[in-house]
């Protein structure tokens, strides 16, 4: 918690009737920063939005914005401006009466909404469009007045609820980078919901991954990509390939004994490793290195290698993508050079695109398992 | 060998021609059945004298209808009574219906389907006993005989039409819309005038209709609490039929006529289908 934090939440729970959608949420956002809160369906990240935006009441905790306390305020004293989802564009209202609503229920006189509905048109590029209804407008044009009658009243903070999600992927990429840039020039605090990683990895200062209504990990994306705090946010970062390997571990020391699926390591982490017993680890199919099982590897031992045979092989493009069976599980695995299916392989994973985690104690003994055959329940959730 | 060939084709042409005829004369006597009664009732209103054993009116002519609109006639007296009527009811009902309409669509009601159930019971008992004590109360507190107790009798049965239709209306606004207005900081009443009055605005519209219809073509509570003070078209009607005085029976259902027509063409126009298939939830 640093002390110039500006939206400060406190032990935040909440819920419907039996159900707990959050708990124990303490978060502090800086003003100007933008934080998305990143999760799969159903993880609580837009009860917790509602929350703050006060279209819920918190069952237990605080919500401050300076040295306000806003807990138990009506949605209308917040001097919060959000973007649904929906858009929730009034259908009986042109595109410049919803843009100018706020700024009439704040009294401001006829002119002068005009001339900010103009700017407010100008900075999103929808001149021309003032006198249309919702439904003569596009998907993007929508959104663009939804983001327009929230920025209109300049608000203490911008909620963004999966503002991008009904938008065609290709405009969904441009947008991202249009309300990073605009939320930069104004300035103002963003809290953005979604469950999309890239558009989290890119529009957010910090990420906070939500888990079955807590906070599993809060950081900046690179220290969450790279530094995933627990098995489901290795997962969640795409770290989908999984082995499960018994080690001795000591300090940052990590050592591995032969057996039939991976060969001996030795490996020296740069940060603390988790307590000797059977580990989970887990890797991204990309920078990994995929050799024949005879070739003799010039590199340094700093890395464990799994034995393995090549069940597939596809072009994504870029690389290749093999399938490896690895004992009665198998990983995805990327390569420059296709190896034919039947090829005997090992497969090299870094220190550092490797994260170990304790087992959770129900994983299976004996030989190492795998997501990526298996319906991966983090998979499943993010496709629901 | 054509001959063969020619003779299914002639069975199957000829099935379907009974198809045709049986097809024709069940719309025919379905069209009989909804069109003569009214067709009746129009050459009623313009036959001077009509009597056994003749098909048709022996005389036409338009003399009935001055003697309805004559100032004895008590017609237009009863029709300026009936549209009063009907619309001091529409007012009281949508009065009730919209708070209570949005407090079923909105809020969760633990006991919601039986709040709703529960504007249905005047009509479940039979009309005519219940009149006949509201009648005896209204009779106790000096409302029998006038125009309240008449339009206190019609919002009691309109309501069930209000608060039902009102519920669905507001079910179909979204409630982010007016979460959006509250979020830019409009306090729950100027969100509610703003925003969700305006979009529920035609479903209102259409349960207004269907209680001002209902008002004017009420009978029973009429009879049992507004006779002899008050003189609805109904009444008119009813003593005119009763009397056997077709013509001024058939003028009078005319005048009937034309408004529910009129505004059943309305009510077509602004009940949505996405607020009809939320009636009654």
């Amino acid at each position: 918690m640093t002390d110039d934090a500006y939206l400060n939440l406190r032990g935040i729970d909440a819920g419907y009737s039996r159900t707990r959608v959050l708990e124990g949420i303490d978060l502090s956002i800086g003003k100007g920063e933008f934080v998305a809160l990143l999760g799969a369906s159903g993880c609580g990240k837009t009860t917790l939005l509602r929350t703050i935006a006060g279209f819920a009441l918190p069952s237990a905790g605080s919500i401050q914005v300076g040295d306000r306390d806003v807990t138990r305020l009506p949605p209308d004293k917040r001097g919060m401006a959000m973007v649904f989802q929906s858009y929730a564009l009034w259908p009986h209202m042109t595109a410049a009466r919803n843009i100018g609503y706020g700024l009439r229920l704040k009294g401001w006189r006829r002119e002068a909404i005009a001339a900010r509905v103009a700017e407010m048109e100008a900075l999103l590029g929808l001149e021309g469009l003032g006198a249309r209804k919702p439904s003569e407008l596009s998907g993007g044009q929508r959104q663009r007045v939804a983001l327009g009658r929230a920025l209109a009243v300049d608000p203490d903070i911008l909620l963004l609820d999966e503002p991008l999600s009904n938008l065609d992927a290709r405009i969904r990429l441009t947008v991202r980078h249009e309300i990073r840039a605009l939320q930069q020039r104004l300035g103002i605090t963003t809290i953005h919901v979604t469950h999309d990683r890239e558009e989290a990895m890119v529009m957010a200062d910090r990420i906070v991954i939500l888990d079955k209504g807590r906070i599993a990990q809060l950081g900046t994306p690179q220290a969450i990509y790279t530094r995933p705090a627990s098995a489901f946010v290795a997962a969640f970062m795409g770290a989908e390939n999984v082995v499960h390997l018994d080690a001795i571990c000591s300090g940052q020391r990590v050592d591995i004994a032969a057996g039939p699926l991976f060969r001996a390591a030795s490996l020296l982490l740069d940060q603390p490793a988790p307590a000797s017993g059977r580990l989970e680890a887990r890797f991204r199919s990309e920078r990994l290195h995929l050799r024949r099982l005879d070739e003799i590897s010039p590199e340094d031992g700093n890395a464990i290698e799994l034995i393995g045979r090549v069940e597939a092989v596809v072009y994504p493009g870029g690389e290749w993508r093999h399938t490896v069976r690895i004992g009665d599980g198998s990983v995805l695995v990327d390569g420059t050079e296709a190896l034919p299916p039947g090829t005997e392989v090992i497969v090299r994973v870094p220190t550092n695109g490797l994260f170990l985690f304790a087992s959770p104690v129900d994983a299976p003994t004996g030989t190492p398992p795998s997501a990526t055959d298996e319906p991966s329940p983090v998979r499943e959730r993010l496709t629901a | 060998m054509s001959a063969v060939f020619a003779a299914p084709r002639d069975v199957v042409s000829l099935r379907n021609f009974l198809w045709w005829i049986l097809r024709a004369a069940i719309l025919g006597a379905l069209a009989f059945v909804i069109f003569g009664p009214l067709f009746n009732m129009l050459i009623w209103t313009v036959a001077e004298r009509w009597y056994f054993p003749h098909t048709l009116p022996i005389d036409y002519g338009f003399s009935y209808w001055g003697r309805v609109f004559s100032p004895r006639g008590n017609a237009l007296q009863s029709l300026v009574a009936s549209i009063s009527i009907a619309l001091f009811t529409v007012a009281g009902s949508l009065a009730l219906a919209i708070p209570a309409g949005y407090a079923l669509a909105r809020l969760k009601l633990p006991l919601r389907s039986l709040v709703l159930l529960a504007f249905l019971l005047p009509q479940a008992f039979p009309n005519l006993p219940v009149y006949v004590n509201i009648a005896r109360l209204f009779y106790e507190i000096g409302l029998n005989g006038t125009v309240l107790g008449v339009v206190l009798v019609h919002v009691t049965h309109g309501l069930v039409y209000a608060v039902w239709i009102a519920s669905a209306a507001f079910s179909a606004v979204d409630r982010d819309l007016e979460l959006a207005a509250r979020n830019l900081g409009a306090s729950g009443l100027k969100a509610f005038a703003d925003v969700t009055l305006p979009l529920a605005a035609p479903g209102l519209m259409a349960s207004a209709i269907f209680v001002f219809l209902e008002s004017l073509d009420e009978f029973t509570g009429s009879y049992f609490v507004g006779a002899p003070d008050v003189t609805t078209l109904p009444l008119l009607l009813y003593s005119a039929g009763a009397g056997g005085n077709y013509q001024i029976a058939s003028i009078t259902a005319l005048l009937l006529l034309v408004p529910s027509i009129a505004f059943m063409l309305v009510v077509e126009k602004f009940l949505r289908a996405d607020v009809l298939a939320k009636v009654g939830q």
